[in-house]
């Protein structure tokens, strides 16, 4: 393991956030269990009082588990002069196995954080607790899956040992390998840039007939969690190449980097925040109906569709301008 | 202004005052947290400055250094190596170096001396570092007498000075030309202490010095890429040990962090018991709790960090630099540059803030859900 500050960090922060959901996943069960919202005994007021504890305690950890997702790239970057052919993220992520497992747990995991704090807050709203077992039952899927993260995150640190030969991100997304990086890498740029642009026209179609005439928003969501999944196969297929201005370079991270003027993060930022938006307005559906909610969800569900069409907008916007602005040139 | 952000405004307000009014509490509170954050980011601020100043140094260093090895000690090696080496495809140049140590008596200290690779100085001139002008006392004009290794004293003019910007690598220097280095240490002919390799395609490094190492099996070629990444492992090395020392005091201060917060006064309880009674709701008193946070955190953090960056960059890091630096006799006196970014202070945020953080959670919420008649009658 290497004494890094930054891996310290990280630990100490993962651990943190794994002792803080485990406790309250503890009580979500015994509030899955045993809510009764008529009844009046001492237990009941008691769990009433520990919603407030719990909704607090995840707030903290889901905004510790975003911040820890781009601290963890940036470290996997630091560490790259330590093992010989890493040249970037890619490369320290590779030295073993479990680097990306972490990496995309760590993705999946700030979606759903963003999807529970999207019900947490609606639920909020209504006096009669109307979304607490959709709320405890995602804290459930939630739990399992950082604590899954904790572990992987411990053991990939634990097992890195400075100068293990790695691949560096040149030939690690070289189109001849067959990982599933070298395969995002190998998708032909023709057809990636079409769907790509294909797939965020429908995302805003459907985002703007939703929030004009509210219908159709499990598709909206849907669309929007598949331009996620097209948008990172478009980033490393040909997004990233423009911003690099070179053909082999599919490198994801190397844009989070100064030399890029951190354009990444402006990149992931409103691709993340875009996708936990129109997926909030999926999850939301089911309780269009409810009574104590039924003035809140339709402004809220407006208001996550607008904030996906905006995010989804400036991502465009961003690969466009970088795509029309550079001398560069797909053949 | 809309609503939400005025409640904001409007608690944040609250929480400042009520704050103000518990002056010594929270001062105590906020001199521990600075303190924390000021030796942590002290201590990240000066590990990352040394490892860009190595990196620096390194930078001009050649790319690569091949050694030879005697019974596993360092060899002189034969010029003839060279020829051969330079012969390998990939091979820009090969250039002989001579150097080697020198331990004074006298003054009790030891000098490098180095043979430049282009001929700067005459038979009998010599320009030192400030280091060693320090510890013999002498400047330019100056003789210095060294003895050689047949006990003959040496007798060199200080032709010059290394100006003290270059102190960290010419501190214990001596340059000489190579005419005096031989009749220093009195080398056999042909051969000298190592060779400096250029090779023009930094992929093609790890193949030459398989080659070498093939063709002169008694021979170490040192990569330049290997030695920045042993500087850097050290320097982290040390800099994670302290960090790990340091857990212990950052564990006190949580348990500290946690006692203030737990031990609510009457007069707190009385004050969250009549704001409850006059209509705040328990999510109103948690964001007054959260506000007071951010407050003390933000304010402990940016003294700290401020108070760290004059201490590492206006006073040289005084408490870690024996624990860091390591010592020597002649001991290079220099200033850091100043880098900070963005990825050292989001470390030092997850290592002070958020273990503050989590460990004022359920303090905050237990003042928060006391029923307000029975805050109010204790």
């Amino acid at each position: 393991m290497i004494q890094h500050p930054a891996i310290l960090a990280l630990t100490i922060a993962s651990l943190m956030t794994g002792l803080m959901l485990i406790y309250a996943g503890w009580y979500g069960t015994w509030i899955l269990d045993k809510w009764d919202l008529h009844s009046g005994s001492e237990l009941q007021l008691n769990l009433e009082r520990r919603t407030y504890l719990i909704s607090v305690i995840l707030s903290y950890a889901l905004l510790f588990q975003i911040a820890s997702l781009f601290l963890y790239i940036f470290t996997a970057d630091n560490l790259h002069s330590q093992f010989t052919g890493a040249m970037c993220a890619a490369g320290s992520l590779g030295v073993n196995s479990f680097g990306y497992p972490v990496l995309i747990l760590k993705i999946l995991n700030c979606l759903l954080a963003g999807v529970w704090l999207i019900i947490n807050h609606v639920d909020t709203r209504g006096y009669d607790y109307p979304l607490i077992k959709a709320k405890y039952g995602l804290l459930n899927v939630l739990v399992p899956l950082v604590l899954l993260e904790v572990v992987f995150q411990f053991v990939y640190f634990f097992n890195l040992k400075a100068d293990v030969i790695t691949s560096c991100c040149g030939s690690l997304f070289s189109t001849d390998k067959h990982s599933i990086a070298g395969e995002i890498a190998g998708l032909p740029s023709g057809p990636m840039q079409a769907a790509f642009f294909g797939i965020m026209a429908a995302t805003v179609v459907c985002g703007m007939v939703f929030f004009l005439k509210k219908r159709g928003g499990y598709l909206f969501a849907a669309l929007s969690a598949l331009t996620f999944l097209v948008s990172s196969a478009a980033l490393v297929s040909f997004i990233c190449l423009y911003f690099y201005e070179l053909p082999s370079h599919h490198c994801p991270f190397c844009i989070l980097q100064k030399e890029y003027h951190y354009i990444g993060y402006a990149l992931y930022a409103t691709l993340l925040g875009g996708t936990v938006s129109g997926l909030g307005v999926g999850v939301l559906m089911p309780f269009s109906t409810c009574s104590s909610l039924s003035g809140v969800i339709p402004n809220i569900q407006r208001r996550l569709a607008a904030t996906t069409l905006i995010m989804y907008l400036l991502f465009t916007l961003i690969v466009v301008w970088r795509m029309l602005s550079t001398s560069f040139t797909l053949g | 202004m809309s609503t939400p952000l005025n409640r904001h405004s409007n608690i944040l307000d609250f929480a400042l005052s009520s704050l103000l009014r518990r002056k010594s509490k929270n001062f105590s509170l906020l001199v521990v947290y600075t303190l924390i954050v000021f030796v942590i980011a002290s201590l990240i601020f000066f590990v990352q400055a040394l490892k860009r100043e190595a990196a620096q140094i390194l930078k001009e260093a050649p790319d690569m250094v091949v050694q030879r090895m005697v019974a596993g000690r360092h060899d002189l090696i034969p010029v003839a190596y060279g020829e051969q080496i330079s012969a390998i495809r990939g091979v820009t140049a090969v250039s002989p170096r001579l150097w080697g140590y020198y331990y004074d008596q006298v003054f009790g200290a030891n000098y490098t001396l180095l043979v430049p690779e282009k001929n700067l100085l005459e038979p009998g001139s010599i320009m030192i570092g400030p280091g060693v002008a320090r510890n013999q006392r002498i400047q330019a004009g100056d003789m210095l007498a060294l003895k050689t290794s047949r006990n003959i004293p040496l007798l060199l003019t200080v032709q010059d000075l290394y100006p003290s910007s270059s102190e960290l690598i010419s501190s214990d220097l001596i340059v000489l030309s190579a005419e005096d280095f031989q009749t220093m240490f009195n080398l056999p002919a042909g051969q000298v202490t190592d060779l400096a390799v250029t090779v023009a395609n930094p992929r093609e490094q790890v193949t030459v010095a398989a080659k070498i190492a093939e063709l002169f099996p008694d021979t170490r070629p040192i990569l330049k890429s290997e030695m920045l990444r042993t500087y850097d492992s050290l320097f982290e090395w040390r800099g994670g040990m302290i960090v790990v020392v340091l857990a212990v005091a950052v564990l006190s201060f949580i348990i500290f962090a946690w006692d203030k917060a737990t031990g609510l006064s009457a007069e707190e309880r009385k004050e969250i018991g009549i704001l409850k009674s006059i209509g705040w709701e328990t999510s109103d008193v948690l964001l007054l709790k959260f506000w007071e946070g951010i407050v003390v955190s933000l304010t402990a953090f940016l003294v700290g960090v401020v108070l760290a960056y004059g201490h590492v960059f206006f006073f040289s890091a005084a408490l870690f630099e024996h624990a860091l630096k390591g010592w020597s006799v002649i001991y290079p006196q220099f200033k850091l540059t100043p880098v900070i970014d963005v990825y050292q202070l989001t470390v030092l945020f997850f290592l002070t803030v958020l273990p503050y953080t989590a460990a004022t959670i359920i303090p905050a919420w237990l003042s928060a859900t006391v029923p307000p008649d029975a805050a109010m009658r204790s």
